[in-house]
């Protein structure tokens, strides 16, 4: 039930996102979700997309460093306390998260979380055992 | 193993007939530099010898050195020794540390110079049924005309690639069965990593050899080149100087490299008193190029640190051996007070699973040194956890503090972001201004 994150490794400098993002573009990868982590030198590139082996294929060829992580991705409503909510069932699982970032369906009312966690299916099971919605790589490409 | 020879009697001669091989050549060429080189002669009378003082090899202490500012205050003639119409050939350093230096060639030289050569790619196992690649820059560089000449010499089959275009290097490689490789260490060790990137493996090529030089390389280097080629990687030897590659060369102990000491007689002196060291000794390489007619340096210190062994050597050539140069006396970078040597770093980034592409920056801060380390990141080792990553420069820091006393800001950058000439890479950048 884990989704597909690719990361991608890139210099801290200006600029250095363009190549990666117009690589995607002219290859009709679409984005569904990024998020950047960066030091004073280099920053970490983490990418939902709707065609992960493609994405990742295109931008090797490039001579970018990729590496794909199994991320959880789960469904959330759109109203305040919600993300408290999941969390903290994270919490009482003592499933330890490394990161995450967020993001919304074009059509829906719904928030859609990427949790980075230790042990994915420990976070999977608590998750769906506390009734939220778990989203696939299936998911992604019709959200 | 049975052992090859280019030329036997020579490589396998006797010390007492090298000896007097040796002091043959050099009375003579002491006369023929002081007859035609006015620069030369100048330094000899300054120094109150004549070419009557010199009679066998054991008076070559007598001469006085020449350095690097010689060569660049007799820009560009001061050392020849011929009329330039004997000359056949001119060559130049990469002027890499300051004004470059042109030697000139005759026809002799020529051919001495790819003897030597010839001994190496013998050495390295080489017959006329092999295919030799020569991947070392051609033109002004010594290295391509060099091993070029010598594999003429041996009778293998040349390709004469020049360096670069790694993708016609690999095509041309398979397709034509190149099984012997001459290039720099960088370079093989790219080559090396464009193969692992198209998933060719070792056992697919069809090399069987390597004679790599130019530039300084460590142990790990050679393990890593002779592990992602699959081959044997020789190390060879020799400065623009004193002709090119050839001066020295490895055989199959890979224990250090035999000096062609019948033409470049070799000498480890104390690099501050200029006095001659006994054998096994660490010190500054001096060469004496003994029957070179065109451009013959006496006694040319070449600022290579290094020992020169007479043990016997399980291949057979009684060629006297100097171990591979332990730096550069002008290549040491004192950081903080602490003697650094480029290829200690090489060292720890092979160690700990790095591919050894890195570049050094120096700089002063406020009175205080400032020692970074870049180096590139590897697909093995890329997360995309950032305390990860964080984790790995503060162990590789640590690593390099272990081996060199000091530690240097570590930063991990892009692959293939730090600048290969495809010849040498510029390792160290230095922009204190030390007066």
């Amino acid at each position: 039930m884990a989704i597909q994150q690719l990361t991608v490794f890139v210099e801290n400098t200006p600029g250095a996102i363009i190549p990666v993002t117009e690589t995607l573009a002219n290859n009709n990868i679409n984005l569904r979700a990024l998020s950047l982590a960066e030091t004073e030198d280099f920053g970490i590139l983490r990418l939902i997309v709707t065609d992960t082996a493609r994405a990742e294929q295109v931008l090797k060829a490039e001579g970018y460093l990729t590496r794909i992580a199994e991320v959880v991705g789960v469904k959330i409503g759109d109203a305040p306390g919600k993300l408290s909510d999941a969390l903290k069932v994270l919490a009482e699982s003592k499933v330890s998260l490394e990161y995450l970032y967020s993001f919304f369906a074009r059509t829906e009312r719904h928030a859609y979380v990427v949790l980075r966690v230790e042990d994915n299916a420990a976070a999977q099971a608590a998750l769906t055992n506390a009734g939220l919605h778990l989203i696939t790589d299936a998911d992604i490409q019709k959200l | 193993m049975a052992q090859n020879y280019y030329q036997k009697e020579t490589e396998t001669m006797s010390r007492e007939e090298m000896r007097k091989l040796q002091s043959e050549k050099l009375v003579k060429q002491v006369r023929h530099v002081y007859e035609n080189v006015p620069y030369y002669k100048n330094l000899m009378d300054e120094k109150g010898v004549t070419p009557d003082d010199i009679k066998s090899i054991d008076d070559l202490h007598k001469l006085p050195f020449l350095s690097k500012a010689d060569l660049r205050e007799a820009y560009p003639y001061g050392l020849l020794a011929k009329p330039l119409s004997e000359c056949v050939r001119i060559h130049s350093t990469s002027g890499t540390t300051g004004r470059r230096v042109v030697a000139f060639y005759t026809q002799h030289d020529v051919d001495l110079w790819e003897d030597c050569c010839a001994r190496a790619i013998v050495a390295a196992g080489g017959t006329k049924d092999d295919v030799c690649q020569v991947a070392y820059g051609y033109g002004l560089f010594t290295g391509g005309a060099g091993l070029h000449g010598g594999s003429h010499k041996v009778g293998c089959l040349t390709l004469p690639m020049s360096s670069g275009n790694t993708e016609r290097q690999v095509q041309f490689m398979n397709d034509l069965g190149a099984t012997i490789l001459c290039c720099t260490p960088s370079y093989a060790a790219y080559i090396g990593e464009s193969l692992k990137e198209q998933s060719i493996g070792p056992d697919e090529i069809p090399l069987k050899a390597g004679i790599f030089g130019a530039e300084p390389w460590t142990e790990e280097m050679r393990k890593n080149i002779e592990q992602t080629l699959g081959i044997k990687a020789y190390d060879i030897y020799g400065l623009t100087e004193t002709s090119g590659p050839g001066v020295a060369f490895e055989c199959s102990e890979q224990t250090g490299m035999h000096v062609n000491e019948d033409h470049f007689y070799a000498e480890i002196i104390d690099p501050d008193t200029g006095e001659v060291l006994p054998e096994g000794s660490r010190g500054e390489l001096v060469f004496t190029a003994l029957d070179k007619e065109a451009f013959p340096l006496l006694r040319y210190r070449t600022r290579d640190i290094c020992v020169l062994s007479r043990k016997q050597c399980s291949c057979g050539r009684t060629l006297v051996k100097m171990a591979k140069p332990m730096g550069r006396t002008d290549d040491m970078l004192i950081i903080r007070g602490v003697n650094v040597f480029p290829s200690q770093i090489e060292t720890v980034l092979l160690n700990e699973g790095y591919e050894p592409n890195y570049q050094i920056i120096v700089d002063r801060v406020k009175n205080n040194d400032t020692f970074e380390v870049n180096v590139e990141m590897t697909a093995d080792k890329f997360t995309d956890k950032v305390g990860e990553i964080l984790a790995m420069e503060k162990s590789l820091s640590l690593a390099m503090k272990t081996m060199l006393g000091i530690n240097p800001a570590v930063r991990l950058v892009a692959p293939k972001s730090i600048v290969r000439s495809e010849g040498k890479a510029v390792r160290v950048i230095d922009k204190r201004k030390l007066v």
